[in-house]
């Protein structure tokens, strides 16, 4: 497995380790429960050093990017971010994405640590033609995500910029405890807060910065456990369970992030567009079931009066915020809307659930 | 307060307490611990028969279900309620609190000791 950076200070907070896509990284540090619980009422520390960062620079660096993801890369304003996909040919999502637009021929690019050798490969091939460069910095980064209600206060005690004018989905470079690094007010968790990027040779400092602050204000070092019930209950997907190159962005419920209007040929385009045509024969759904019985990855999807499974659970968990089980499902297009009755198989047990609107936990607006 | 090196034990990681013909059952601390936040315990009714090393039960963490073992042959004469509405009593007191279910049996099969399983658990 590989390690992070910051490996040595995770052992020394206590985590316990787990392999994630092939990353030896912290799953939990205290209590699953309690690290999530903390992410919703005060904050938690993240270390995701294992996503890829793909830089991507030159003067057709948006009109490149237009070509290779889905999205509309060169439409996205200096300083902001859009969530985008990369997909092949037939329309198979390869992986999701983060597009930061650094500067007017500059880019970030941000992808799953799973898919990162996937995402360069096809990165770099789709290139050719174009005056832009594709260059994998992940190695000298190190990726901290400080998420919850007491984000900007925390992270206002190590820097003096105006956290305030850092709005969602903005990027910005930024000095936290007086280094450089990139700050960007995106997340994974449904709460306020900031992803942070660090050269490695600053991230020990800058850590152990935030660790102390965070601590006055009820932060704590958070691991991979919470950060998948979090997730689950801010309804996003997460790729190998709700996306994988057999899923197209429409069954996904993403067919707004593809940007058939754009001038120019994209990779997916004639497939996607075909796609588009017709609304799909499967589709993704919440379903939120009662008791404290979890529905759980793969599990078997029925309505009454089938023998046979209309859908699959692809992620599902008994809710820590909610109090009930919460799930997303693949189900049959006749079965997806909002109210349908539906039950799982627990294993062997069957257990009433119902689709419900996405997301199950939304944040208060302060 | 429980004394664990008068307890038997099986090697999946449940622990017992024999008075007379009964037998007290729970998990042990590595088992919870294993587990993590333990958030549904699933126990036989009162009544019901147990045979040794078949599943009688569950135990349901965040991220993981393990199965409860009955580790003797018998009929189980209570069951733990409270646990029921407060699973996290398995992790903070897996010995006490935390107990699960009381089996009636007739003959023991052989069990491990604290020691034997101490040595099981890479803890001895």
């Amino acid at each position: 497995m590989k390690s992070i950076p910051l490996k040595s200070k995770h052992e020394a907070l206590g985590a316990s380790f787990t392999d994630f896509g092939g990353w030896e990284m912290p799953v939990r540090y205290t209590s699953d429960l309690a690290e999530h619980h903390a992410v919703r009422t005060a904050a938690g520390l993240f270390d995701i050093s294992h996503m890829a960062e793909i830089f991507v620079e030159g003067k057709q660096a948006a009109d490149y990017l237009d070509y290779a993801l889905v999205g509309a890369a060169s439409e996205i304003s200096i300083g902001r971010a859009k969530y985008s996909l990369i997909c092949n040919e037939d329309g198979g999502i390869i992986d999701d994405l983060i597009v930061y637009r650094l500067g007017q021929n500059a880019y970030l690019v941000v992808a799953n640590a799973s898919n990162r050798e996937a995402v360069v490969a096809a990165m770099q091939k789709r290139s050719s033609g174009f005056d832009a460069t594709v260059k994998d910095e992940s190695d000298a980064w190190v990726l901290l995500a400080i998420q919850g209600p007491n984000s900007v206060s925390i992270l206002s005690t190590l820097t003096s910029d105006p956290l305030d004018d850092l709005k969602y989905y903005a990027i910005s470079e930024s000095e936290i405890a007086g280094a450089k690094c990139l700050l960007a007010r995106t997340g994974y968790t449904g709460e306020d807060g900031f992803e942070i990027y660090i050269p490695v040779e600053s991230a020990g400092h800058v850590f152990d910065e935030l660790v102390s602050a965070g601590s006055a204000q009820g932060m704590l070092p958070t691991g991979l456990a919470c950060r998948d019930t979090l997730r689950l209950e801010a309804g996003m997907p997460l790729y190998g369970h709700e996306m994988n190159v057999d899923v197209n962005p429409y069954q996904a419920g993403f067919g707004k992030v593809v940007r058939l209007d754009k001038p120019g040929d994209f990779v997916g385009k004639a497939a996607l567009t075909k796609l588009a045509q017709s609304p799909p024969a499967k589709m993704l759904v919440g379903i939120a079931g009662e008791g404290k019985r979890a529905a759980r990855a793969d599990y078997e999807v029925f309505v009454e009066g089938s023998a046979s499974p209309i859908g699959v659970v692809t992620s599902g968990a008994l809710s820590p915020t909610l109090g009930f089980p919460v799930a997303m499902a693949y189900v049959g297009a006749d079965f997806a809307q909002i109210d349908t009755p539906i039950s799982v198989d627990i294993r062997g047990a069957v257990a009433p659930f119902t689709v419900v609107k996405l997301p199950f936990y939304k944040r208060a607006k302060n | 307060m429980i004394n664990r090196e008068g307890l038997k034990y099986t090697k999946e990681h449940e622990w017992l307490s024999i008075e007379g013909d009964v037998a007290t059952v729970g998990i042990t601390e590595y088992a919870a611990e294993k587990l993590g936040d333990i958030v549904f315990v699933d126990l036989p009714k009162v009544g019901s028969s147990t045979t040794y090393m078949k599943i009688c039960g569950e135990i349901e963490s965040t991220k993981s279900v393990g199965e409860l073992y009955a580790p003797v042959d018998g009929e189980i004469v209570e069951v733990n309620d409270v646990v029921s509405g407060n699973p996290e009593l398995v992790n903070h007191d897996p010995f006490g609190a935390g107990w699960l279910i009381k089996i009636r049996f007739t003959e023991l099969p052989t069990l491990l000791t604290h020691e034997e399983y101490a040595a099981l658990t890479g803890e001895g």
